[in-house]
C-alpha cells in the first residue's frame, strides 16, 4: 500500500488538459446572442485540468489511505459496520431504478412505488409499528420528522403545553440536537449505576409538561433497558410518547420489536442495522414508523395501493414535505435487497450473530480492559480506561490510535458522555471468530505495551495525530494559491 | 440466507467462554412480554439470484427512456463518465464511517477538502460544507443559519424556488419561529416586495424553477438595502460554468443541489445538497467541515474541524442536528468536476442551453403552441399546450417520451403549461423528435375536454 501523501487536484492541474469530453451537438446557434452579458461570465470555471487516467489514480490513491470495512475489522460502537453485500450495489444500479425521474407519473413508476411499498410494509412488521415513511435521509433526519409529528399532534390535541422532551445522559448527540430543532425544552435524565435510565430520577418529568421521551434500546452502551415496560407505562400515563433511536436495532431484529415494548414512534438506520454503505459519511436513510393516531401525522407522501396501483397519498394530519422528492430511493433500494435475501430466519440469525460476537469479544477482554457495565451486553459493550489513564496515563484515545497501527479501525471513543475514557466496541455479526481472536489478541497485547508507544500511536498509518487546534484556530477550508 | 460466518463449532467456543449454553439465554434481559415468539411475518428468504431477478422485475416496471426524456424541475440528468461510479464503488470509499479517525481516513477528508474547494470556485463562496440531505434542505439551513445571524424573523422567499423546496421551507419555518412571505414572479422573474428592517433574508433560485434566469445583482442588492442577508439556491450547477456566479453579483449564502454534476436521478436520491457561504457567516454553517493542517511530524493533513457548531460536542445547543451527511454523492460531484474541468463543464452548460434554445425556436413555429415568459432561459422552457396538458404528456408517454413538468400543480396562473428540459444527454436528434411528436399529437386532442 502507498503509503505517500496525494497532492491535491489542484497542485497538479496543467493547463488546456482534457479527461472526459461531453457530447457535442452542433444547433446551428449560440444561446448567449439571446442573453443579457451581464448575467454571463466569460471567464472558465476554476476547476483543475486532467485527464482521465490522472484523476483515476488520484483518487485510487487517496482510497488507498483509508481503511473500509472491505479492508479491516471496523468495531465503531453505535455505527453497525457490517459487511456491505454487493448485490446491494448491483440492484442499486439496475437502469430501471438509477435512470427513473423522480418527477414521473406515477404511472411510470409503479416499480419503483411497489419496491417502496413493500418496504414500508416490511419496516412495520420489523419494527411492530402501523406505518411507516421511507423518506427521511438519515438517523437524525428521521428523529426531527418524528418530532414534528410530536408537536403537530399534541398541537392537534389541544395539548400545546407539552414542551418537554426528554433524554438519558447517555443519549446520542442528535437526539438533544432534534428536540431543541423542532422546538422543544429538553431535559437530560441521568443513568443508574446498571446503566439504565434511573427511574427516581425520571419520574418527576412524567407529568403534562412531558411530549417525548426519547429512548435507545439497546442502549448506547449496549445494554438492554431493563425498565423498558415500566417507563412505558410511566410514560403513556402522564401523556406523553415514547421515541425508540432504532441506531441499535440491529441486537433486536426477529428478537423483539419496539412497538411491542411500548414504542409509540421509531425511527431506523438502514446504513447500519439494513447493510447499506456509510459511504465515508454518507448517504444512509431514516425511516420513520409510527403507531394507532400518529400514523396520521406522517410527512407526505407515503405509498399506498389503490385497486391494483400504487400512489403516493398525504396522511390526513401530515406535517408536510420534510424533504425533496422521494427519500434517499437507491438507498431504499439496497435495505429492500438485503431483507427479501435474509428473510424472517436470516434477519433474526442477523440480530443473534450481532449479540453473540460481541458477548465473545467482551468476553475474551474482560479481565484485561475495565468493563463500564459487567452484565450481559447485546450488540456492544463499553470500556473505560480511566484506570489505565490514571496509573499509566493511557488514555482510550490512546489505545484507538494504537489499533490504527495494528491496521483496525477504531471502536468509538469518549462516548457515551457518561463513561470516562470511553472505547465503544461493536463487532456485528460478520466478523468471523477468527477476526474475532485477533482482534482480541490485539487489545490484549496493547494493554500490556510501553506506555510512550501507545501514547504515541500511530506510528504506521499514513499522518500520525493531526493538528486539531491549529485546524480550528486558522481554519483552511479550501485550497488557494499559495498554500502548501 | 445471511452473511453471519459463525459456525455450529465456532457458536459453541463462543457460547462457552461467555459461559452460556445457548444463544437465547443472551436475549434474558428483555422482558417475555417484550420479546417475540413468532417468526417475522416477511416473505421467505431468496437466493442472490433470485433477488437479482426479483429487483429487475419490479425495475423494468419503470419507463426510462435513454434520450426521450425532457423532465428537469429540479433533477437533471447529465452524461456522467464511467470512472465516477469506479470511484464511489472502491470499498475504501464506500464501505469507510464518517472520517472520525483522521489517521486512516485522508483519502475521505482530502476529497472532502477538494470538494469544499470546488464547490467555493463555482459559487464565489469562501467555505463550503461536506454535504448536506439534498439541495432543499440545504435551503431550509440557510434559512436557520440567516434567521440567527440577523436576528430577525421575516424570510422572503421567492415564487421562483423550486415548489418542493417552498413546502420545506413551510413545514419547518415554525420551529424557529420565522414567518415566510412569498414573491410573486412578473412574467417569471422575481421581484421583491418592500423589505425592511425586518427581513432576515431573501431566497431566490438561478436559473429559478420556471428556467428563467434571475437578475441576481438586483435582487441582492436591494436585499442588502434592507441589511438583509441573500441567499440564492442554484438551479443546476452546471449553469455556473458559464452564468455570473451568485458570489459575483452580491450572494453571502448559496445552496442547492449537486445532483446534475456528477449523479444519476435516482428516483430522486440521494443527491447532495450543499451550503456554502462568505466568510463571515462561516461559524454558522452548519454540517461537517474538513481543514487542512499538519500532523505530528509537520507534514500536511486533513481533518474535521470548527465541530463546536455540530450534535456530538454541543448536543441541544447545535446549529444543525446533521450528523451523516451525503458523503458518497459529494465524492461522485468530487470526481465528475476533477474529470470534466473548466472546458468540459462549460460544454455541458452550453451544449444543455444551446438545445433549448433550439427547441424554443421549433416549437414557437408550431400551430397551437406558444412560449409563456419573455425572459432569459438557460435549460428550460415554459410552453403553453393547445388543450390539456396533461393529456398531451399522456400521448407522448405512448410514444416512449417522458414530457416536460406539469406545472399548473404548483403555479395555477400557468394553465396546461409544460415545463421542457433540455441536456446534451437528449441531442438534436431527440429534440426533433419531441417536436415532431408535438405537432402531431395535439391534432386528435383538439376540442377534447379539459382535465
Ligand atoms: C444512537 C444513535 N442515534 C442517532 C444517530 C444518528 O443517525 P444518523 O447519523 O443516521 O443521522 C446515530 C448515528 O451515529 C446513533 O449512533
Amino acid at each position: 500500500m502507498s503509503l505517500t501523501a496525494e497532492p491535491t487536484l489542484f497542485e497538479k492541474t496543467s493547463p488546456g488538459r482534457r479527461g472526459v469530453i461531453p457530447p457535442q451537438e452542433n444547433t446551428g446557434l449560440n444561446w448567449r446572442d439571446e442573453v443579457a452579458a451581464e448575467l454571463v461570465s466569460e471567464k472558465p470555471p476554476e476547476l483543475p485540468e486532467l485527464s482521465e487516467l490522472e484523476v483515476m489514480r488520484h483518487f485510487v490513491r487517496l482510497s488507498q489511505l483509508n481503511y473500509g470495512i472491505d479492508t479491516t475489522m471496523y468495531p465503531l460502537g453505535s455505527c453497525t459496520m457490517k459487511y456491505n453485500p454487493r448485490i446491494n450495489e448491483v440492484t442499486a444500479r439496475l437502469p430501471g431504478f438509477a435512470r427513473l425521474h423522480p418527477m414521473q407519473s406515477e404511472d411510470t413508476a409503479q416499480g419503483a412505488l411497489e419496491m417502496m411499498y413493500h418496504l414500508q410494509n416490511h419496516l412495520a412488521e420489523i419494527t411492530g409499528m402501523d406505518g411507516i415513511t421511507l423518506q427521511p435521509a438519515a438517523g437524525a433526519q428521521g428523529e426531527l420528522t418524528a418530532l414534528l409529528m410530536v408537536a403537530a399532534y399534541y398541537r392537534k390535541r389541544g395539548e400545546d403545553q407539552r414542551k418537554v422532551v426528554v433524554v438519558p445522559d447517555s443519549s446520542h448527540g442528535t437526539n438533544p440536537a432534534s428536540a431543541a430543532l423542532a422546538g422543544f425544552d429538553v431535559v437530560t435524565v441521568p443513568s443508574n449505576a446498571n446503566g439504565d435510565v434511573d427511574l427516581e430520577a425520571l419520574k418527576p418529568h412524567l407529568n403534562e409538561k412531558l411530549a417525548c421521551l426519547m429512548l435507545t434500546n439497546p442502549s448506547t452502551l449496549g445494554l438492554f433497558e431493563n425498565g423498558i415496560q415500566t417507563i412505558a407505562k410511566g410514560v403513556h400515563e402522564a401523556g406523553g410518547l415514547l421515541y425508540y433511536d432504532g441506531a441499535n436495532m440491529n441486537a433486536l431484529l426477529g428478537n423483539a420489536r419496539p412497538g411491542d415494548m411500548g414504542f409509540d414512534l421509531v425511527h431506523l438506520n438502514l446504513h447500519k442495522t439494513f447493510s447499506t454503505p456509510h459511504g465515508g459519511g454518507g448517504p444512509g436513510a431514516g425511516p420513520v414508523g409510527a403507531r394507532g393516531e400518529l400514523v396520521k401525522y406522517l410527512p407526505a407522501p407515503v405509498v399506498d395501493r389503490v385497486d391494483g396501483k400504487f400512489r403516493f397519498f398525504k396522511p390526513e394530519n401530515s406535517i408536510g414535505r420534510i424533504r425533496t422528492f422521494w427519500g434517499n430511493f437507491l438507498v431504499l433500494v439496497r435495505a429492500y435487497t438485503y431483507i427479501r435475501y435474509h428473510g424472517p430466519q436470516g434477519l433474526k440469525e442477523v440480530g443473534e450473530g450481532a449479540v453473540l460476537a460481541a458477548n465473545y469479544l467482551l468476553s475474551r477482554l474482560k479481565g484485561h480492559y475495565e468493563v463500564a457495565y459487567d452484565r450481559t451486553c447485546m450488540h456492544e459493550f463499553v470500556l473505560t480506561a480511566r484506570t489505565s489513564k490514571k496509573e499509566k496515563n493511557v488514555k482510550a484515545m490512546d489505545i484507538a490510535k494504537r489499533l490504527l497501527d495494528y491496521g483496525y479501525y477504531a471502536p468509538t471513543v469518549y462516548f457515551p458522555l457518561i463513561v470516562e475514557e470511553a472505547l465503544m466496541i461493536e463487532p456485528t455479526e460478520t466478523e468471523s471468530l477468527e477476526t474475532l481472536n485477533r482482534f482480541a489478541d490485539t487489545m490484549l497485547k496493547i494493554a500490556e505495551e510501553d506506555p510512550d508507544l501507545v501514547r504515541s500511536a500511530p506510528h504506521s498509518t499514513p499522518v500520525s495525530r493531526l493538528d486539531e487546534v491549529r485546524a480550528a484556530r486558522k481554519p483552511v477550508l479550501r485550497w488557494e494559491e499559495g498554500l502548501s | 440466507m445471511n452473511y453471519v460466518p459463525h459456525t455450529a463449532g465456532d457458536r459453541q467456543k463462543m457460547l462457552a467462554s461467555i459461559g452460556k449454553q445457548e444463544v437465547s439465554e443472551l436475549f434474558d434481559s428483555i422482558p417475555p412480554g417484550a420479546r417475540l415468539t413468532r417468526a417475522l411475518n416477511l416473505p421467505e428468504q431468496l437466493s442472490e439470484y433470485e433477488v437479482a431477478l426479483h429487483l429487475e422485475e419490479l425495475a423494468s416496471k419503470n419507463m426510462v427512456p435513454s434520450r426521450l426524456s425532457f423532465l428537469g424541475a429540479g433533477a437533471y440528468r447529465h452524461f456522467v463518465p464511467a470512472v465516477v461510479d469506479t470511484i464511489i464503488q472502491r470499498s475504501e470509499f464506500m464501505t469507510a464511517y464518517t472520517p472520525y479517525q483522521p489517521e486512516v481516513s485522508q483519502g475521505t477528508l482530502q476529497s472532502i477538502f477538494e470538494f469544499q474547494t470546488m464547490m467555493c470556485n463555482l459559487t464565489g463562496m469562501d467555505v463550503c460544507n461536506a454535504s448536506v440531505y439534498d439541495g432543499g434542505c440545504a435551503a431550509v439551513d440557510a434559512v436557520f443559519m440567516a434567521l440567527s445571524i440577523s436576528g430577525r424573523h421575516k424570510v422572503v422567499v421567492s415564487e421562483g424556488l423550486h415548489p418542493q423546496t417552498r413546502e420545506l421551507l413551510r413545514t419547518y419555518i415554525d420551529t424557529h419561529a420565522g414567518e415566510l412571505i412569498e414573491a410573486p414572479l412578473q412574467d417569471g422573474r422575481t421581484v421583491w416586495p418592500e423589505l425592511n428592517d425586518e427581513v432576515a433574508c431573501t431566497l431566490f433560485q438561478t436559473p429559478n424553477f420556471l428556467g428563467v434566469i434571475e437578475d441576481g445583482a438586483a435582487l441582492c442588492a436591494r436585499t442588502k438595502e434592507a441589511g438583509a442577508i441573500p441567499v440564492v439556491s442554484v438551479g443546476d450547477p452546471c449553469s455556473l460554468a458559464v452564468l455570473k456566479r451568485p458570489g459575483d453579483f452580491g450572494g453571502e449564502i448559496v445552496v442547492g443541489d449537486a445532483q446534475p454534476i456528477g449523479l444519476p436521478l435516482s428516483y430522486g436520491g440521494p443527491y447532495a445538497g450543499f451550503v456554502a457561504c462568505k466568510k463571515q457567516h462561516m461559524r454558522r454553517i452548519p454540517g461537517r467541515l474538513c481543514g487542512m493542517t499538519v500532523d505530528s511530524q509537520g507534514r500536511r493533513g486533513f481533518c474535521l474541524t470548527l465541530q463546536a457548531r455540530e450534535q456530538h460536542i454541543r448536543r441541544d445547543k447545535a446549529f444543525s442536528n446533521i450528523c451523516t451527511n451525503q458523503g458518497l454523492c459529494a465524492l461522485a460531484v468530487t470526481v465528475y468536476l476533477a474529470l470534466l474541468g473548466p472546458q468540459g463543464l462549460k460544454e455541458v452548460a452550453d451544449a444543455s442551453a444551446n438545445l433549448a434554445h433550439y427547441f424554443k425556436k421549433q416549437v414557437a413555429s408550431l400551430d397551437g403552441y406558444k412560449l409563456v415568459l419573455n425572459q432569459p432561459f438557460f435549460h428550460e422552457v415554459l410552453v403553453e399546450c393547445p388543450g390539456s396538458a396533461e393529456a398531451l404528456l399522456k400521448t407522448l408517454e405512448g410514444r416512449g417520451i417522458v414530457g416536460g413538468y406539469l406545472v399548473e400543480k404548483d403555479y395555477p396562473q400557468y394553465k396546461n403549461c409544460l415545463l421542457f428540459c433540455f441536456t446534451e444527454a437528449n441531442g438534436k436528434a431527440a429534440v426533433d423528435e419531441l417536436v415532431n411528436a408535438l405537432q402531431h399529437a395535439h391534432r386528435p386532442l383538439e376540442g377534447a375536454t379539459r382535465s
